[in-house]
């Protein structure tokens, strides 16, 4: 396994967020992280892309400590999608994809035919190529996360790591995002860990998930391990039935409302 | 909404982004040609003729050592100080991510200003070549305090502007104190006050000169690290950009190059605010594209203002710095009033 977190403490200043948290990114497979708000998913993620130095511990890429690595040599090995993205302005998309070239070019070198081959192929297996021109604040929202995940495949990686890709995007563009980067782990055989918030979205997408609450890692394992009605409860404090989905099988939640539960309110706020 | 109605919406790139080598030629003719002009306009006016002849030494009479010894001095000045407040304008822009962050906004210019002027005054004398590290360190100083003040966990773009401002006003008051400590000539006060290339020769081209020579194209090779920078901190860390270091060293070239501007024409305001944002209105984040053409915008500002201040009342003379202070404060205005909707 190629990353992996060990025994990590990890803080903003004096506000520790997890502590001892290990986990394992599996290879060539699609990792979903996933847990309440303030769980430490997103704090997970970002350690694990060298973001943030662990206080205690530390984040093992390729059996070597990813902060005694230059941050240069780590962009060659992985790439992270971050939750807030800053879209330059009037920028075309073919511009935008070309910065995942960043981390193979210096400063005065003039772009090597390697350079735009990744560039091309980025944007063709993430069908941007036909937007090339146009200008990324006018995309749909499907479209635009659809050019930074190109940015982040210009980087020539195998391991992509990215931050509530999903957020903010209405449905239908979450399934285009979602079902992209199942194409490139199918394909392209890319490591795909992302942090997610929506349990069915993650039980249909994900061949392995982490469960993550108040900053500690409750369970981990396929999406039949992990979502049973128990689990949902202890860690979402949510009554709910999980069913096979009618047409993948994969767990599905569907949290109760009041009437249906059979627990009251009071013992689910203790559990 | 259908596809067709939004097909009509999509808005490519422009023309002028696609073609930047275009942009600033154009631009650079256009500020040889106003050198020319401006080489002609004083208090003396010289024939275009004459002009040429004296450049190209072909004659000595006395209008030819008029601009060579009065004129020439000016118009290169107006190039190097344009270029070194754009560039550095420009830089901070990028690095801070603020339209409104300029030499002058984040305290520079005053604290450059203030430290110059102290060196003049205690030392009588000092050699002409020691203004612009002395003006360096007071421009480092002034940049160091905001960025300390404004630290928290990372310094925000709005944390920055807003101690800049309170920062330069603390420096602002300095100069006038020791103006009003140490009567200086008019001249010279007026230089330090409001900016200016009136009475400069050819000594300050020389001391100006090697700052810009070799910090703006050390800029422009870094120009692709300012575009990454603008992706945001966890991006650009992500393509493999050590942020922090880079966003420092950056800062350090744009505060060396506003102080070497400021150490021989004085606090001329505005010109590194509106020079590098007219670039990036064409070229959007775009470093490598917009520096240049940035750098050009703060040439025929420079010459424009130095020329009306010359050419509206002759013999008086309007100091540059003021001209940029009316044509600059609107535009502020204007952006103020765009980036606080």
């Amino acid at each position: 396994m190629r990353l992996q977190a060990q025994g990590v403490q990890l803080a903003y200043d004096q506000h520790v967020i997890a502590r001892d948290l290990t986990l394992t990114i599996p290879d060539s497979k699609v990792s979903v992280l996933i847990g309440p708000n303030g769980s430490g998913k997103s704090t997970a993620l970002r350690a694990l892309a060298r973001l943030l130095p662990p206080s205690k511990g530390s984040v093992i890429l390729d059996g070597k400590s990813i902060h005694d690595t230059s941050t240069k040599e780590v962009a060659r090995q992985l790439a992270i999608l971050p939750q807030v993205l800053v879209t330059p302005e009037s920028i075309s998309v073919e511009d935008l994809v070309w910065f995942g070239r960043h981390p193979h070019r210096t400063s005065l070198k003039v772009p090597s035919p390697a350079d735009k081959e990744a560039v091309e192929w980025a944007m063709t297996v993430t069908s941007t190529v036909e937007l090339r021109h146009q200008h990324v604040d006018q995309l749909s929202g499907g479209q635009r996360q659809r050019v930074w995940i190109a940015l982040c495949l210009a980087q020539g990686t195998d391991l992509i790591l990215l931050d509530e890709p999903t957020t903010y995007l209405d449905v239908a563009y979450q399934l285009e995002v979602l079902d992209l980067l199942h194409q490139l782990n199918q394909e392209q055989g890319k490591t795909v860990a992302m942090v997610l918030h929506d349990f069915n979205m993650a039980a249909e997408y994900a061949d392995h998930v982490f469960v993550m609450k108040s900053g500690t890692l409750v369970t981990e394992g396929s999406p039949e391990d992990v979502f049973t009605a128990d689990i949902i409860r202890t860690v979402f404090g949510v009554e709910s039935k999980v069913v096979p989905h009618p047409v993948s099988g994969k767990p599905m939640c569907i949290p109760l409302r009041a009437g249906l539960r059979t627990q009251t309110p009071t013992a689910l706020a203790n559990c | 909404m259908s596809t067709a109605i939004v097909a009509q919406h999509v808005r490519r790139i422009t023309t002028a982004q696609r073609y930047p080598r275009a942009v600033v030629g154009s631009l650079g003719v256009l500020a040889v040609v106003l050198s020319f002009y401006s080489l002609s306009v004083g208090a003396t006016d010289v024939s275009m003729h004459d002009v040429l002849n004296a450049v190209t030494g072909n004659t000595s009479d006395q209008a030819a050592q008029i601009v060579v010894d009065f004129q020439l001095p000016r118009v290169l000045l107006a190039w190097l100080v344009g270029t070194a407040l754009a560039v550095s304008g420009g830089v901070m822009q990028g690095v801070i991510r603020n339209p409104l962050a300029a030499p002058d906004v984040v305290g520079v210019t005053k604290g450059a200003g203030f430290a110059g002027m102290l060196l003049l005054l205690a030392i009588p004398g000092v050699p002409v070549l020691a203004v612009v590290p002395a003006a360096f360190v007071g421009g480092l100083l002034a940049a160091g305090l905001v960025y300390l003040l404004a630290y928290r966990r990372g310094a925000t773009p709005v944390r920055i502007a807003l101690v800049g401002v309170a920062v330069s006003a603390a420096f602002e008051a300095g100069i006038r104190f020791l103006l009003v400590r140490n009567p200086l000539d008019v001249s010279a006060a007026l230089i330090w006050l409001t900016g200016s290339l009136f009475g400069r020769s050819m000594s300050s081209v020389y001391e100006i000169l090697p700052w810009v020579v070799v910090l703006v194209p050390l800029v422009l090779i870094w120009a692709r690290k300012l575009d990454v920078l603008g992706l945001g901190d966890d991006l650009a860390a992500g393509l493999g950009e050590p942020v922090e270091r880079t966003r420092r060293l950056l800062l350090l070239f744009a505060v060396a190059l506003a102080s070497s501007a400021v150490a021989v024409s004085g606090t001329i305001g505005f010109i590194g605010l509106i020079a590098p944002h007219m670039a990036r209105r064409i070229f959007g984040g775009r470093h490598l594209a917009s520096l240049p053409s940035a750098a050009l915008f703060g040439v025929l500002l420079m010459l424009f203002a130095d020329m009306i201040g010359r050419g509206l009342a002759p013999p008086l003379e309007i100091p540059a710095g003021l001209v940029t202070a009316v044509i600059g404060g609107p535009y502020f205005l204007y952006l103020l009033v765009k980036t606080g909707k």
